[in-house]
């Protein structure tokens, strides 16, 4: 088989590493887009000696949108051709203070959602265009029901999860395959110090491997780890007055 | 699926209990976090006590340092960033006929927390410890300096950086001569013994035969019986293949109850376990003969909630490890396992590396408060008085006047610790009363 050609959006995102490492050990031809010059030559240094059999990298601020299109094409042409792309980049801002100053708060979701929304049209325009392509997306499970504790990053993730369904729904029939990525609480630096109400951070690493099932098998919403599906299906379904008595 | 505790990194004995604040790093070149409370690394926490704790301030993850940096497959020498496992490692290297030099009986431990411990394996008397098999590294330290250290480049540092637990500074990098193997095979035996002369009969032979040499001793076995055990030696085996690293077959979930490690179920295992070796040669996984208990994941929580304490020490031979073992018998905590195992001649470039000659018994007890930290105490005394030396990466407990009659190289060493690094073991051991 040839390998895989796949752009990383974000690529130097936790969670972002832990998926092109894999890609990398199958022998994969990697792109990768991060804004950080120094951090994006050690991650694209570790996944060429993972086995990545070629690697193109670019230092972009994502939140310039006007530069989307260009970096589309220029990753294409690198990799010849584009069959997985993941939009990746995120942050976690501290609830209390996008609270209270509503800078941080719009700071958040043009990280989260105004730049992802822009780059995955952008892709998608590509995608569209030769009609075939796996467009992926780290949403999160924050954006399934607000919460106190983070509803300002989980109501950016809200906006880009909406964002990724209908994309998908317009792209179902274009040969375009559109995944929305949910991860749980993971280890990571976003996560440090903010410890998971469940008690529980996942492995960075499980939940790569298993972003990369799901992209290769077709899911269309892939949760990380997958016992999130249940725990989200749960709390969806918690009446109002149960919902805010609970203090998750 | 590896999870981690919520309430903070914890050590694998989870003893002592510690609420402990942390820290992740994410690239190798940032600085140090700002602050001027005691930092120290920690990376999967697979040190039995607290020498990777840090009560009084925040521990540094470096498990998101896990890049590696450069491999050359012909001649097997691999940079890696701090928080790559062993496991990882040799999934990497395995497949281009390369694997770690030393391995100790998990592959779920940092190449750093390897240097750190200077940990040794099965096949101490040919490989030594970890730290013969270092060829650099880079040490951050506080005052921002950052330092290449190897055995040819400030190779006082480097001396003390090998087996320092983590106190020299922060390792961002580490670079490693890994060995040559066939395969991801082993052919393997397992040969009982009925005393520690039987033992001391078949060490003697299987280090010259065997790469790797251990043994499980009865921790229950008392009187005559005392000293009875099997004895496991290997090689690998000359076959090529591709295998993945396992995943833990079992997980325990939760904390179990004391009653589990009772001493009548203690002894049921005991007694399966000495009748289960089936004679002769076998060929396994070298994952299933090295690293056996990665079956299990979370096996420290067989121990519940009062975790578990290790003793492990180093002493010339037969008479001390008799001594220990009638110790440990008598006072009626069984040892749930006992593992023995020759140290040869081979000395490490670490300052405080803990294997020197002799033979080295490891103890495994449920904490049960007051007696058992009374048997340890004794335990520890029986080892001094026979000139042996305890084990830092497997002590919650050992006393000041233990640990610097084990290593009296200990004030040199401490000139090299950082300032601003420190750990619950060092704040016990090193300040004077």
């Amino acid at each position: 088989m040839a390998p895989r050609r796949v752009l990383i959006l974000g690529a130097t995102s936790a969670i972002a590493q832990a998926v092109a490492r894999v890609y990398a050990s199958e022998g994969a031809r990697l792109a990768l887009v991060a804004r950080n010059r120094q951090y994006l030559e050690v991650v694209a240094n570790d996944l060429k000696v993972r086995g990545a059999s070629s690697l193109w990298t670019e230092t972009a601020d994502l939140l310039d949108l006007a530069r989307h299109a260009t970096l589309v094409d220029q990753a294409e042409q690198a990799l010849g051709g584009l069959d997985v792309a993941l939009v990746a980049h995120g942050v976690l801002p501290d609830q209390a203070e996008a609270v209270a100053d509503v800078r941080v708060a719009e700071a958040c979701w043009r990280t989260n959602f105004v730049s992802p929304a822009a780059l995955l049209e952008a892709v998608a325009h590509r995608m569209e265009e030769v009609g075939t392509g796996t467009l992926a997306v780290l949403s999160s499970v924050a954006g399934e029901r607000g919460m106190a504790r983070n509803y300002v990053y989980g109501a950016s993730k809200a906006a880009l999860t909406a964002y990724a369904s209908g994309l998908g729904q317009r792209l179902a029939t274009k040969g375009v395959r559109v995944v929305t990525v949910k991860p749980g609480p993971v280890g990571t630096p976003m996560t440090a110090g903010r410890v998971s109400r469940t008690g529980l951070l996942a492995d960075v690493d499980d939940v790569g491997r298993r972003i990369h099932r799901g992209l290769e098998r077709g899911w269309a919403v892939i949760y990380a780890p997958a016992y999130w599906r249940l725990v989200m299906a749960v709390i969806r379904l918690l009446p109002t007055w149960l919902f805010n008595r609970t203090k998750t | 699926m590896a999870l981690a505790d919520a309430a903070g990194p914890t050590s694998w004995g989870r003893y002592p209990p510690t609420a402990q604040r942390a820290i992740a790093l994410a690239w190798g070149s940032d600085p140090l976090p700002p602050g001027s409370e005691p930092v120290l690394a920690h990376g999967m926490g697979r040190s039995y006590g607290d020498v990777c704790l840090n009560p009084d301030g925040p521990v540094l993850l470096t498990r998101g340092l896990r890049r590696f940096l450069s491999f050359d497959a012909a001649t097997g020498v691999l940079r890696c960033e701090p928080g790559c496992t062993l496991g990882e490692v040799a999934a990497l290297a395995l497949p281009r006929g390369w694997f770690p030099p030393v391995v100790p009986g998990t592959q779920f431990v940092t190449v750093a927390g390897a240097v750190a411990n200077d940990v040794h394996g099965k096949n101490h008397h040919r490989a030594g410890t970890f730290g013969r098999h270092v060829r650099a590294l880079e040490l951050v330290r506080s005052d921002g300096g950052r330092q290449v250290l190897g055995p040819g480049a400030n190779a006082e540092r480097f001396a003390a950086t090998v087996g320092g637990l983590g106190l020299t500074g922060l390792i961002t990098w580490v670079e490693l001569q890994l060995a040559r193997v066939p395969g991801p095979w082993m052919d393997v035996e397992a040969v009982p013994f009925t005393s520690l002369d039987g033992f001391a009969a078949l060490a003697d032979e299987s280090d010259r035969t065997h790469a790797y040499t251990v043994a499980w001793v009865d921790g229950l076995a008392s009187g005559a019986a005392l000293g009875r055990g099997i004895f496991f030696r290997g090689n690998h085996a000359e076959a090529a293949g591709t295998l993945s690293p396992p995943r833990p077959r079992w997980n325990v979930p939760l904390d179990a109850p004391d009653a589990l490690l009772s001493a009548p179920l203690l002894r049921l295992f005991n007694a399966v376990y000495r009748r289960w070796p089936r004679p002769g040669v076998h060929r396994q996984t070298l994952w299933k003969f090295l690293h056996p208990l990665d079956a299990v994941g979370g096996w420290n929580r067989l121990y519940g909630k009062r975790g578990l304490l290790q003793h492990q020490s180093v002493v010339p031979g037969k008479d001390a490890v008799h001594a220990l073992l009638a110790a440990a018998a008598e006072s009626g905590q069984g040892s749930f396992l006992t593992v023995l195992k020759t140290f040869a001649d081979v000395p490490s470039p670490g300052l405080l590396s803990f294997p020197r000659p002799g033979w080295t018994l490891a103890l495994d007890f449920p904490g049960r408060g007051e007696a058992t930290l009374r048997l340890l105490e004794r335990l520890d005394a029986i080892v001094l008085e026979h000139g042996g030396r305890v084990y830092p990466a497997k002590d919650a407990r050992m006393s000041p006047a233990t640990f610097r009659a084990s290593f009296p190289e200990w004030k040199a060493f401490a000139a090299h610790v950082d300032p601003r690094f420190s750990s619950g073991f060092w704040r016990r051991v090193a300040h004077e009363a």
